[in-house]
């Protein structure tokens, strides 16, 4: 119990105090988290609506790997990443590994698959639902795609939050493609990883909970966001 | 090419089947513009099979289906259909009609015109704002015939229009239906309720086990059906 | 656009177009047949759409540009060391004066002495700085490094329970203190890790002539863990484990655990630094890692380190080699 409550102190010591290195810590984890679920949705998105809607050869076994690949651990999409922008790797010449850009790149190799795998979920049943509507009214695929997209975007939402969850609580990958170097590419999760090997529990779980606090506030605004446009749009 | 019409159309020897069992037999008739058709039988006939294998949602399985006055033009932008369950887009019920007409390719100061007048002629130009999912059954199925009239079709398709309806809802659906047709648009409607094909056919087709037995004016067949199971069916023999 | 003639007598006759799944074999494309009538602003989906992906791939860009273009245009090293390193502490005082005094940032990437020892022979680090030295001159004698240079050392301590189960408290000698955790089956937690420590500790169990590894999962405890991970472990579990001083003196999850031995000659804990070979891997920022690896030794860089206080004492020796000022 001295434990939590030392952390529920160190983690309004650390919102109170505004802490420099805390504010830089949580910009760079927005940016980075915010950029790997803007590409995730912008590639997922899409891919989940082909899955929904469009017949290709090899659509069932792409379905079966989109939803595998949400189960995708951290630690080995880290290393995978690392291997390829490695400067002994293919893409070393970049020069890329331990900077922001690594990390998203593996956040963005986590996440689009769950956005992938969830819009498909999604559209397919309302798929269900408008296909012969929609076919009726003459919408091509491309067309059919966007109505279900923006149909099931209150739905949808929750896909790219999901997303957002799996990126911010996510440490094995950014640990391993971002060095965890001060400054440069400590984020929320490997600041709190260090301070528990460092045994300072309290200022960790203090962490944490900023983490948490920073996590529902984004999930609040997205709702009051989604809320207001369900109340205008219907 | 507005004046034109991709009418008559005309089914030839059309067969559709599923897994060897044939749903649709050997179908041959043509339709022309005017009179209302009224597609009847009992349930499992193939009322609804033969309305999309018109509408162009099914091919085949043998025969074609034939529009002879396309004349090269997709002949889908000059029809429409009406489900029995309404299907309406998560949006406001002015947006549903005015995405329709959007994907018909036509200009915004247009289509803005045609949804105000649509929703006005089917009484629901106070609910145009409303998100079109929390209008009633009724009102869904009244706009969903505003969203086809908007379309201006040539041929409407109704399938089952009014089966989810209580008979207020029914009568107003029949008064809009009946509006449309005014407008010179062909109207190919199934129903399993006799009393409203009395009301609404002008021609009657008969469909039994996948065959049409029988394509003739309204008032003759109510009063002396030609075949078997036609008579059989309006005694209520067989379910509908 | 799937159209057949029918009879030639009847021109014009349009077949019915093969509904829905013909709409992926018209001649446009899917995505071309929906470029919109009307290009103007409007409240439905195809516009709320394209402004929500621009304003994604706008966040994207903007994102990619910063991060990506940022690190290149400052002037900065990466030196991959030890979690002990950096959990002690010193690289947050000693590594803001170099930067002052040279311009150059270093980056630490702070694992596992192995894992350190791999980065750099991928040429992912410019300097390797770390602690256990038979890996560190085989790193250079396989060419890797350029040269191997002592910078400090502090000492490793053996922590257990304050209740001394395995009666080693005040032994000098390390291995007697292992032989008798193994004689009593008291708890112990090994880094098994690949670290510097974790090879110092296999050494130890050698010198006891006692094979841990018999014994894992029973009382070994094979953490695999970094050196603060395997700490708050044996916390946990009431256990022994080697730990270098400056780690445990930072560590703030001590729970009922001690120093119990300290001060056996082995126990010495020696930090070497060595530049990454340019020759082998080509990125390497020779220049400027090499003025980090010369600033570590000079007489600058070493009192430096001699200033480093943990708990008011102080937490490495400087012993580089006078020749090399």
């Amino acid at each position: 119990m001295g434990d939590i409550g030392e952390a529920f102190a160190a983690a309004i010591r650390l919102v109170v105090g505004l802490d420099r290195s805390l504010i830089e810590i949580v910009l760079l984890s927005f940016q980075v988290n915010l950029s790997a679920v803007a590409a995730a949705t912008v590639l997922g998105l899409p891919a989940g609506a082909a899955l929904a809607l469009v017949q290709f050869p090899g659509r069932r076994a792409a379905i079966v790997l989109a939803n595998a690949l949400m189960g995708l651990p951290p630690v080995v999409v880290g290393l995978i990443v690392y291997l390829l922008l490695s400067r002994a790797g293919p893409f070393g010449v970049f020069g890329l590994l331990f900077t922001p850009t690594a990390m998203i790149v593996a956040q963005v190799i986590l996440v689009t698959p769950i956005i992938a795998a969830l819009t498909r979920q999604i559209l397919e049943d309302l798929w269900q639902e408008y296909e012969e509507q929609l076919r009726s009214l003459g919408a091509g695929p491309g067309r059919a795609m966007g109505a279900l997209l923006w149909d099931g975007r209150y739905s949808l939402t929750t896909v790219v939050l999901a997303g957002f969850g799996r990126a911010s609580a996510e440490v094995g990958a950014v640990m391993i493609v971002g060095g965890n170097i001060d400054h440069v590419t400590r984020i929320m999760t490997t600041a709190i990883a260090l301070e528990v090997s460092k045994g300072d529990l309290a200022l960790a779980l203090g962490l944490g909970i900023v983490l948490i606090l920073l996590s529902v506030g984004v999930n609040t605004l997205v709702l009051v966001m989604r809320e207001a446009m369900q109340r205008e749009q219907g | 090419m507005g004046e034109a019409t991709i009418l008559p159309l005309e089914l030839d020897r059309v067969s559709f089947v599923v897994g060897g069992a044939p749903l649709i037999s050997d179908v041959s008739c043509t339709l022309a513009a005017g009179p209302r058709t009224v597609i009847l039988g009992p349930n499992g006939a193939g009322k609804s099979l033969l309305l999309r294998l018109c509408h162009g949602f099914l091919q085949p399985t043998s025969g074609r289906v034939l529009w002879h006055g396309a004349n090269g033009v997709d002949p889908l932008r000059f029809q429409a259909m009406v489900f029995q369950r309404p299907v309406m887009l998560r949006r406001s019920a002015a947006a549903n009609i005015l995405y329709a007409l959007k994907l018909r390719g036509i200009p915004r100061p247009e289509r803005e015109r045609i949804t105000a007048d649509v929703l006005g002629r089917t009484g629901l130009a106070r609910l145009a704002d409303k998100p079109a999912r929390v209008l009633s059954v009724g009102e869904q199925q009244r706009l969903a015939l505003a969203r086809a009239w908007a379309l201006k079709p040539q041929v409407l398709f109704l399938d089952e229009p009014t089966a989810s309806l209580d008979p207020a809802a029914t009568f107003a659906v029949e008064g809009i239906v009946n509006a449309i047709r005014a407008g010179g648009t062909c109207i190919v409607m199934t129903t399993h309720d006799l009393a409203q094909a009395r009301r609404m056919a002008d021609e009657v087709m008969f469909l039994h086990h996948g065959r049409l037995l029988e394509k003739t004016p309204a008032a003759s067949f109510f009063a002396a059906p030609a075949s078997e199971p036609a008579r059989a069916f309006l005694k209520g023999e067989l379910s509908w | 656009m799937v159209s057949a003639i029918v009879a030639p007598a009847k021109a014009g006759v349009q077949e019915q177009p093969a509904g829905f799944a013909a709409l992926d074999s018209r001649s446009r494309g899917p995505l071309a047949g929906d470029s919109p009538a009307d290009p103007r602003r409007g409240n439905d989906e195809g516009d709320a759409f394209r402004s929500l992906f621009a304003s994604l791939i706008a966040i994207l860009l903007a994102t990619l540009l910063a991060s990506g273009t940022a690190p290149a245009a400052d002037r900065f090293i990466t030196v991959a060391s030890t979690t002990s390193t950096q959990n002690s502490g010193l690289f947050e005082h000693l590594l803001p004066q170099f930067t002052r005094k040279s311009g150059i940032e270093v980056r630490v990437i702070a694992v596992g002495t192995g894992q350190a020892i791999k980065l750099a022979e991928k040429g992912d680090a410019d300097v390797l700085l770390v602690h256990h030295k038979p890996s560190e001159e085989k790193f250079v004698a396989d060419g890797f490094g350029v040269k191997r240079l002592d910078v400090m050392y502090n000492d490793f301590v053996i922590v257990g329970p304050k209740t001394d189960p395995a009666d080693v408290k005040g032994l000098k000698d390390a291995s007697a203190a292992f032989k008798r955790v193994a004689e009593k089956k008291a708890m112990f937690a090994s880094r098994s890790d690949d670290s510097g420590t974790h090879k110092l500790e296999l050494e130890l169990w050698k010198a006891a002539q006692i094979d841990p590894k018999a014994h894992s999962g029973v009382w070994y405890r094979e953490l695999g863990s970094g050196m603060g991970a395997t700490l708050n472990t044996a916390t946990g579990l009431s256990a022994h484990a080697l730990s270098d001083r400056a780690s445990w003196s930072q560590f703030k999850n001590k729970g009922d655990l001690a120093i119990l031995v300290e001060g056996d000659p082995r126990l010495v804990n020696q930090y070497g630094v060595i530049l990454v070979n340019p020759a082998k891997r080509k990125h390497i920022k020779a220049k400027d890692g090499q003025a980090f690896v010369d600033w570590l030794v000079s007489a600058d860089g070493q009192k430096t380190i001699a200033d480093y206080k943990i708990g008011g004492e102080q937490g490495f020796f400087p012993n580089a080699a006078k020749a090399t000022n």
